[in-house]
């Protein structure tokens, strides 16, 4: 244990020796703890491309026609349309909904700050298979007033998944918000005749668009990933009809849970690197 | 607080005339009535429905249920679900957060492994349930590879709760790592070098500084994850998909069958118990949250 300090400081080296020396000692439990690790967390995703791959067991010869069947099936293809609007619409609404609040927040009322990242940060406390249950008479009603082409369309789910993504994206929204002034922004704008919608369009966002691209991007994820509410409440979107798929073929739901996976995958990986790039704090040079 | 769903109308004119004081709180009207309506709404139905029969009489009946034993059963199935993957995941976790803190901060390992629990910990439901069933399920990968080499092994235990167990860590353990992470990551090496400077050698370290200051955030991140489990439900029912062996698949039982006449609320009933057992656990998680935040960070 001696040797963390190595790596975490730099201290002054005295008693060289057996210090290196326990140091790789420590390296290399490091090493293999690690790839321990990572076993763990990989098996699981290799055999589920692996199994995608296969045609019938582990001796079967390697076909993609599973893949293929992703793209052919309409089912599957009207989930995935569903699912991808329902993405969408959800990071949408939830931003346009959450941005200007807690940027008029900040300005304009302080004293409900408290009260905004409480109702925000609720739904952690509260689990969706609670909030579905009171969301199925609510859903009732929806599906009453829904007209009768949109039947049964997954897409009102967005009223419910607005609030499940709500904590992550008022987090994201608010340590952007932390890293810019924008009491001096929105003044500034505001001296110069720019309206509200302007202040927030084209003087906020733009100089917080990581911030922005981040909760849109973990909402995305979400949603795409979201099974809870639509199974209980009954509407088809992606993952309830991965479940269902499940039951008929399991080749092809392999493979679709393969895909999906990659996409979020890809889709947070890429947002862990954009969070990086910390956006220039010059304000108007970019025009 | 009001719930009246007009919302483009007071946003846009506060918007002109926000900059009179009442009028400024036009400005969070479309945000508190979209709260009201469906996040506050569907809270207060659970508890009202929970003590209301079918036909809105108040009745005690749905959270007597509670007291039958397979109800009493499954909560404590789903305790002890939540706290052996809470146990688990928070020291496995915390020692791959060690692990990683201890390498260099902006190396490959550290930052792949970040984002990797940035998406593993968010990662369930129908998608790990197959991952699991497709390695070490009865025609799994591992299942095959060991019977190939002569173990004669079974997937039978996947679908039961030491099955929910590992499945769980899955995304239990990089939970753990991003809550713990920030907090490795407050102790600060200066507090090692005055230990080490005062005579202290790397056990005093451990024993009086390290390990009393990592207590509160580790308690605290058991909790979230305990809570965390508890509220989990996608994965179980991917995998469990009759029957209710722990609270969320009684839940589930409750909505989908709603053959038994007059108990439709009993789905109320449970979601409350479960709301009152998370809800403890997330309050004590973050009152252990502000007590580390005095010292790390």
């Amino acid at each position: 244990m001696a040797a963390v300090t190595t790596e975490l400081t730099t201290a002054p080296p005295k008693n060289q020796g057996a210090r290196a020396r326990s140091a790789l000692r420590f390296r290399i439990g490091r090493a293999v703890l690690l790839v321990l690790f990572a076993l763990f967390f990989a098996v699981p995703l290799l055999a589920l491309i692996e199994f995608s791959t296969r045609s019938n067991d582990l001796t079967g010869p390697r076909t993609l026609e599973y893949w293929r069947y992703i793209g052919q099936d309409p089912e599957i293809r009207t989930a995935l349309r569903d699912s991808v609007l329902l993405a969408l619409i959800t990071s949408v609404v939830a931003l346009a909904l959450l941005l200007p609040t807690m940027v008029w927040v900040r300005l304009r009322l302080p004293k409900l700050h408290r009260v905004v990242e409480f109702l925000c940060l609720l739904p952690l406390t509260i689990p969706a298979l609670v909030l579905v249950v009171g969301w199925a008479p609510i859903y009732l009603w929806i599906a009453y007033f829904t007209p009768a082409q949109f039947d049964s369309s997954p897409v009102v789910l967005a009223f419910a998944y607005v609030i499940l993504v709500m904590p992550y994206m008022y987090r994201s929204l608010d340590a952007g918000l932390s890293s810019i002034d924008v009491r001096t922004l929105a003044e500034a704008a505001r001296s110069l005749g720019a309206g509200w919608f302007t202040v927030m369009a084209r003087v906020i966002m733009p100089n917080m668009l990581s911030a922005v691209l981040n909760a849109a991007l973990l909402s995305v994820a979400l949603v795409l990933g979201e099974f809870t509410v639509a199974s209980l409440l009954n509407y088809d979107n992606l993952q309830v009809v991965m479940n269902n798929v499940a039951q008929i073929s399991s080749g092809v739901t392999v493979a679709l849970a393969a895909a999906s996976l990659m996409f979020v995958f890809v889709l947070l990986f890429a947002l862990s690197f954009v969070g990086r790039r910390r956006p220039a704090r010059v304000i108007a040079e970019e025009k | 607080m009001t719930s009246t769903p007009v919302d483009g109308e007071p946003a846009a004119r506060s918007s002109r005339t926000g900059r009179r004081v009442p009028l400024s709180w036009l400005g969070v009207v479309p945000f508190l009535a979209y709260i009201g309506l469906f996040l506050l709404l569907p809270t207060v139905l659970v508890v009202v429905q929970a003590f209301a029969d079918p036909d809105g009489r108040p009745t005690l009946d749905n959270v007597r249920a509670l007291s039958e034993s397979y109800v009493l059963t499954a909560f404590w199935r789903s305790i002890e679900l939540s706290f052996v993957t809470a146990l688990i995941g928070a020291v496995l976790g915390a020692l791959l957060a060690y692990l990683l803190v201890s390498g260099p901060a902006d190396g490959f390992v550290r930052r792949v492994a970040t984002a990797a629990a940035g998406v593993l910990a968010q990662f369930g439901g129908v998608t790990l349930a197959f991952a699991f069933i497709v390695s070490v399920g009865n025609q799994g990968l591992i299942t095959l590879l060991l019977q190939n080499i002569g173990i004669g092994a079974s997937g039978g235990w996947l679908y039961q709760m030491s099955g929910l167990i590992v499945v769980y860590l899955y995304f239990q353990i990089p939970l753990m790592v991003l809550v713990f992470l920030p907090a490795l990551d407050g102790v600060k090496p200066q507090w090692r070098e005055a230990t080490e400077s005062l005579g202290g050698n790397s056990w005093a370290y451990w024993r009086h500084v390290a390990v009393p200051l990592l207590t509160p955030p580790f308690l605290g991140a058991f909790l979230l994850l305990f809570a965390n489990a508890f509220a989990a439900y996608a994965t179980a029912a991917a995998l469990i998909s009759q029957g209710g062996v722990i609270i969320p698949l009684q839940i589930r039982a409750a909505i989908t069958s709603e053959t038994v006449l007059g108990r439709e609320n009993v789905a109320n009933a449970l979601a409350l118990g479960m709301v009152v057992v998370v809800a403890v656990a997330m309050a004590l998680y973050s009152w252990m949250q502000r007590r580390s935040a005095r010292w790390l960070r």
